[in-house]
């Protein structure tokens, strides 16, 4: 009997201890069962913060949902609201919002990709130029809203003269999204390997075709991360709108005309109207709703021009 | 020997009869301050296969990417002395019209995350070829000449990234012959193939003499010897990459001139 070799009594205990295992596997799913005790605990702990993450978020949907959904109605999304947003609907909000989303995209996205494309395809890396505006644009993206709000009050509404309009507003949406849009496709390009540039530059195909045919499809991940990021955060903006959007909720005529977004409404109800609680849980559903339809389209809207262009393995 | 190449040359070189030949006079190419190699002189024969060989980091690769000027993608890149396609400097030529005639040929297949057909189409529209018929016919005549019709003629709308790695290296290589290039610029074209991938496109690359102006890099010794007519040997001295020798194959291999091919042919050194 070699040294190693268990002796009768600890046999028996092996025996056991190996029953033990299989009963054990048996009762855990098998990816559970199939780790190792060290790596248990971790994987315990990353489960449980996923679980507290998600369900914190959950819990909030939840909750709009639950005091949200006896509220809205066709009358609701269709009538101006009335007693100060105690009664009635909030038509006149929802346009405005899209209005003021519409000139932010229409004015960001453009600028955005034009930039990130310069930045990416065009400057080097080590350029002064490149990196002050990579810098300047870090710094931005962190500056908080209400900053933006002012600004935009003093530069569109007082120095422009656009005065309190959904115009003023858009454009001070657009100079806040513009630094998140711009970093995420920027990232979105760098991650396209350098091989495609290459072996299309030997061939002797020219940047903008490039650009068009390759890159920009390729990099459509990363500007996708940054639309969607940027619309969340354009369409849940109050603290910039209240200072250049205004809140006035009759229906706008035009860009010049003032307009309430529905994060205003949701805030004004909140907390100024009492009483106004059942239709801001209400309004906060519908913008939950509009935020999850803009975020569908944009993103099909991307991953079809993607497709369009080139094959996804 | 170098003979000035005539209008009637030129002009018979572009229908395909005898294509272009290059030169490098005094080339020198700088990373920031770092010499990659220096003073580089070497003709590239008409419708011959040169094989560049040496150790890795002596320049060669770097070296192949002056004569399409792809090295001035790189930044921190300085390049001197004069490099000439025919007889023009290709500093003087449009670059693209430059690199439509100076294919290349990478070291890993680089296809376009394009279908097969579209992979040969795209440049081809690029450099102004719209016609239809014309495409269709271009795409299957460089197809069938790197032997990849019959394997893909049924499926010329798959994507090109489900072609096996040798299938896409002869893709690249149609994808690049479908722009009528004068010169062929390959950068180790075979050593990330498999050793069957890879004696199919040796084959290929050995069946396009006469055709095209090849200019071939390898660390493979025993193929520098099968598909080459001319070699030309780099070696870092003076940190630095240097030409060493350059001649016929038979004359590098068998009498080479220089202590430091024979130590390497023979593979003592290197």
């Amino acid at each position: 009997m070699s040294k190693n070799s268990p002796t009768p009594g600890q046999e028996d205990e092996l025996q056991l201890t190996s029953t033990l295992k299989r009963a054990v596997t048996r009762s855990l799913p098998l990816w559970i069962s199939s780790l190792q005790p060290a790596e248990l605990l971790p994987t315990v702990i990353l489960w449980a913060v996923a679980t507290v993450v998600t369900g914190a978020l959950l819990w909030l949907l939840s909750d709009v949902f639950w005091h949200g959904t006896g509220q809205i109605s066709w009358e609701f999304l269709t009538t101006s609201p009335s007693n100060a947003g105690r009664d009635g609907g909030i038509a006149p909000i929802v346009v405005s919002t899209s209005l003021i989303v519409g000139v932010c995209m229409a004015v960001s996205v453009p600028l955005g990709l034009g930039t990130a494309v310069l930045l990416a395809e065009f400057a080097s890396n080590s350029s002064g130029l490149g990196q002050l505006v990579r810098l300047s644009l870090d710094v931005l993206a962190g500056v908080p809203s209400i900053v933006f709000g002012l600004f935009g009050n003093a530069f569109f509404c007082k120095t422009l003269g656009l005065g309190f309009s959904i115009l003023s507003g858009g454009l001070t949406l657009a100079c806040m999204v513009l630094p998140i849009l711009i970093r995420s496709t920027q990232e979105g390009f760098r991650a396209v390997p350098e091989d495609y540039r290459r072996c299309a530059a030997a061939l002797g195909i020219s940047r903008t075709a490039i650009l068009w045919e390759l890159l920009l499809p390729a990099a459509m991940p990363g500007v996708t991360v940054g639309l969607l990021l940027g619309l969340g955060r354009a369409l849940s903006e109050t603290a910039a709108l209240i200072f250049t959007s205004g809140y006035v909720d009759r229906m706008p005529e035009s860009l010049f005309d003032s307009g309430r977004a529905l994060s205003i409404h949701i805030y004004d109800l909140a907390m100024n109207v009492s009483g106004g609680e059942p239709h801001a849980y209400a309004t906060a559903l519908v913008l939950v709703g509009f935020l999850v339809l803009i975020n569908g389209t944009t993103s099909w809207l991307a991953e079809r021009f993607r497709q369009s262009k080139i094959f996804v393995l | 020997m170098t003979k000035p190449i005539t209008r009637e040359q030129d002009l018979a070189s572009l229908t395909g009869n005898n294509p272009l030949s290059m030169k490098a006079e005094r080339l020198s190419l700088f990373y920031g301050n770092k010499s990659a190699f220096k003073d580089v002189s070497l003709e590239i024969k008409s419708g011959g296969i040169t094989a560049l060989i040496g150790p890795s980091g002596c320049g060669k690769t770097s070296f192949l990417t002056c004569l399409n000027r792809l090295a001035e993608l790189t930044p921190s890149c300085k390049v001197s002395g004069r490099i000439l396609l025919g007889n023009r400097d290709v500093q003087a030529l449009n670059v693209i019209s430059l690199r439509r005639q100076v294919g290349m040929l990478f070291q890993k297949p680089n296809p376009f995350p394009l279908s097969i057909f579209r992979n040969i189409e795209f440049p081809l529209r690029e450099h102004g070829v719209r016609s239809r018929e014309e495409i269709d016919r271009i795409v299957e005549d460089v197809l069938r000449n790197v032997g990849l019709w019959d394997e893909v003629k049924n499926r010329l709308k798959a994507p090109a990234l489900s072609l096996s790695g040798g299938q896409q290296q002869r893709l690249c290589l149609a994808r690049a012959l479908a722009l009528k290039p004068e010169v062929l610029l390959m950068d180790e074209p075979c050593s990330a193939l498999d050793p069957i991938s890879s004696a199919v496109v040796e084959d290929l690359i050995t069946s396009l003499h006469g055709k095209y102006t090849v200019l071939v890099v390898t660390h493979n010794l025993a193929q520098a010897r099968r598909i080459a007519d001319e070699v030309a040997l780099f070696w870092v001295a003076d940190e630095t990459g240097q030409l060493i020798e350059s001649g016929p194959v038979a004359q590098v291999f068998e009498s080479p001139q220089h202590a430091v091919t024979a130590a390497y042919i023979n593979g003592r050194r290197g």
